[in-house]
């Protein structure tokens, strides 16, 4: 009996009890569209967070003010106090001092209400350097961005993120415009890149949401204060991706050194690096699939014990059919084959129509829950191979009691 | 019986069945069988069905074993037809020693030389006719074309032809025995082996069954009709009667 008699045989039985394979078929099918949109959600909000993470700057170090000790052996609170100053920021961008650090933005940030004519918006307002554009990894769509000649003249212009050109001018282009900027009058000379996605994740926003004027102009017109000389955070663009260690290390030494501070468990200063923030998410969203997969692997194992459940029945159903068969010449083997090429059918079968659901699923689900959901075609091929390996597997018990059983006993039953 | 030869007699059914069957087979006896024992050990006692039977059927026989249940004859009918062998003793079947045989043998001496007819038809309700014929030749290794061509000649040949597309629910009693029949002759066995053939009919379907496995023998068939009814066994020309595990008369009076 050749393998397509045994394909038509097997096609015709499932065909036969269409209720009983629709049943089966429904529990792998389940799993099988478990494991896809699972994994998928998974590897979706993963590569979200390391899209999102990257559009902060690659191989970026933030350096931020850490707490200060007080005489009183008392530690102010984390980011209370601004023990980074100017003068570290250009030790830092020396190429003697630190060769891996390709460029250093000292910046400081301070929320502030922005008025063009009748519209006002509160937004993050930054003082920096024309160094951050490409520490930050951004560009300029419309205009320029702040140069070394608005810091020496402190001059009155400011950088708009897409967000906030948008809600303080419409439709207008903004460039030339005057914003007032705590009531300080401000020209709009250039408007950033957009890198937010379409989905509304804070980081992205606010990305695309801020106001950039030059460092000088932000210490004398922004912020009144002590300290002037204190910046609130310095960015640092390491030469590569490969180097970010060494920058890292150059940075820290150099900083322990000009702050006097010869432990750096002491340090009032800590630096991280988006390595870092990167790693600490996708490992949180690697837990994640975990367990989600952990819990659609258990809904396809069900799925097989179902396809085991309903080849038993199936043996038992029609254990005068295989006597008769076996009456007739079929061989053992023969049948339990047959029984084999049933439960792998029911298998595939699940596991396409499975796979395509997991397709829909994640063409549909986005539009109602925020997280994108991102298809592998290995874990769908996977996904087809699993299903019909469970066909198999769980059909290997019931097509042997099929084959052994005693052809007159078989034949005799009611 | 080579390969070869078995393929031409499939492809040229009881036409010509004496012309066909290969010389060698002509002075063996289609059953040969010799002092055979069956003993069903259940553990903790033995129950010894078969205590030493001795017959043989020569070619073209219509043989009727009868006895009363529990008399042998089902354990009897399950040796001959090959789906269960013998504790001790030697059964040949058309020249082949069958009591030695393990499953995947058993199951090819089953599709090459035995055709069963059953009292309960056991035709697959889900086929229609000509496929439930079709099913030995299935496993004989046929193509499609010569297997549907067989079994609707078959079916033609037991007064059928007009309904070989029928599913088994959608005809008569009698009809599906007629099926049953075909399924057993489409083969072309060295035996056709039928387990009380009437006996889940009405009197005339019954009747009609029984003629045609006259004219079966007519054409040269060998035939052994197991049954517990003197009267359907009357029609058969030898009657071999077991009780209590022996051959207890084997009469030749027809």
């Amino acid at each position: 009996m050749n393998i397509f008699e045994t394909l038509r045989t097997g096609l015709s039985s499932i065909l036969t009890h269409r209720l009983r394979s629709i049943l089966t078929i429904l529990g792998v099918m389940i799993g099988i569209t478990a494991v896809i949109l699972t994994v998928g959600l998974g590897q979706g909000a993963q590569s979200q967070v390391a899209s999102e993470i990257s559009a902060l700057g690659t191989n970026l170090l933030t350096v931020s003010p850490g707490s200060s000790t007080s005489t009183g052996g008392i530690r102010g609170g984390f980011g209370s106090a601004s023990t980074l100053t100017l003068s570290d920021a250009q030790a830092l961008a020396n190429p003697i001092v630190a060769p891996d650090i390709k460029a250093v933005a000292a910046t400081s940030t301070s929320n502030a209400t922005l008025v063009a004519g009748g519209n006002n918006w509160t937004t993050s307002v930054v003082g920096t350097y024309p160094s951050w554009l490409s520490v930050r990894g951004r560009s300029i769509t419309q205009g320029r961005f702040i140069a070394n000649v608005d810091l020496t003249t402190q001059a009155n212009v400011v950088v708009l993120g897409s967000v906030t050109a948008a809600e303080l001018f419409g439709g207008r282009d903004p460039v030339g415009q005057s914003v007032s900027i705590n009531g300080v009058p401000m020209t709009v000379i250039g408007i950033l890149n957009t890198v937010g996605s379409s989905n509304t994740s804070s980081t992205s926003a606010s990305l695309d949401d801020q106001a950039i004027i030059p460092f000088t102009t932000f210490r004398s017109e922004v912020v009144g204060g002590a300290n002037r000389d204190s910046v609130g955070s310095i960015l640092i663009e390491a030469n590569s991706s490969a180097s970010l260690s060494a920058a890292y290390q150059e940075a820290n030494s150099e900083l322990l050194a000009l702050h006097g501070i010869t432990s750096s468990a002491n340090a009032d200063f800590s630096i991280q690096s988006q390595q870092s923030v990167l790693s600490t998410a996708t490992s949180v969203d690697k837990t994640l699939t975990i367990l989600l997969g952990g819990v659609a692997a258990i809904s396809l194992l069900v799925g097989g014990i179902g396809v085991m459940n309903i080849m038993m029945v199936s043996v038992t159903e029609r254990i005068r059919e295989i006597g008769l068969r076996k009456a007739l010449g079929a061989t053992p083997r023969v049948i339990r084959r047959q029984f084999l090429i049933e439960a792998s059918i029911l298998g595939l079968v699940g596991g396409i129509i499975g796979v395509a659901l997991g397709i829909a699923g994640a063409v549909v689900l986005p539009h109602f829950i925020s997280n994108p959901i991102e298809l592998s075609i290995p874990a769908m091929v996977g996904a087809v191979v699993v299903a019909v390996a469970i066909g198999v597997g769980f059909g290997v018990y019931p097509a042997g009691r099929a084959a052994n059983l005693a052809p007159i006993d078989a034949l005799r039953s009611e | 019986m080579s390969m070869d030869e078995s393929l031409d007699e499939i492809a040229n059914p009881l036409n010509h069945p004496t012309v066909t069957l290969p010389v060698s087979t002509k002075s063996t006896p289609v059953i040969a069988v010799r002092e055979i024992r069956k003993v069903y050990d259940t553990g903790s006692f033995k129950v010894e069905a078969l205590k030493g039977v001795t017959f043989s059927i020569e070619r073209g026989e219509f043989v009727a074993i009868i006895g009363p249940s529990g008399s042998g004859k089902s354990t009897l009918m399950h040796i001959l037809g090959a789906l269960d062998v013998p504790t001790s003793g030697s059964f040949e079947l058309a020249g082949e020693d069958v009591s030695e045989m393990g499953e995947e043998q058993l199951a090819e001496v089953r599709n090459r030389k035995i055709g069963f007819v059953f009292q309960q038809f056991n035709l697959l309700s889900s086929l229609n006719a000509w496929r439930n014929v079709e099913l030995p030749l299935i496993y004989a290794g046929l193509d499609s074309r010569r297997r549907r061509q067989l079994a609707i000649d078959t079916l033609g040949r037991v007064g059928l032809g007009e309904r070989i597309d029928h599913r088994p629910g959608e005809l008569s009693g009698g009809q599906q025995q007629r099926v049953a029949i075909a399924r057993a002759l489409v083969t072309n066995p060295a035996l056709i082996l039928a387990d009380e053939p009437s006996g889940n009919l009405d009197s005339k379907a019954a009747t009609d069954v029984l003629n045609l496995f006259r004219e079966l023998h007519q054409s040269g068939r060998t035939i052994v009709l197991i049954t517990h009814d003197r009267d359907v066994a009357s029609q058969a020309e030898r009657i071999i009667s077991i009780r209590d595990g022996l051959i207890f008369e084997a009469d030749r009076s027809k």
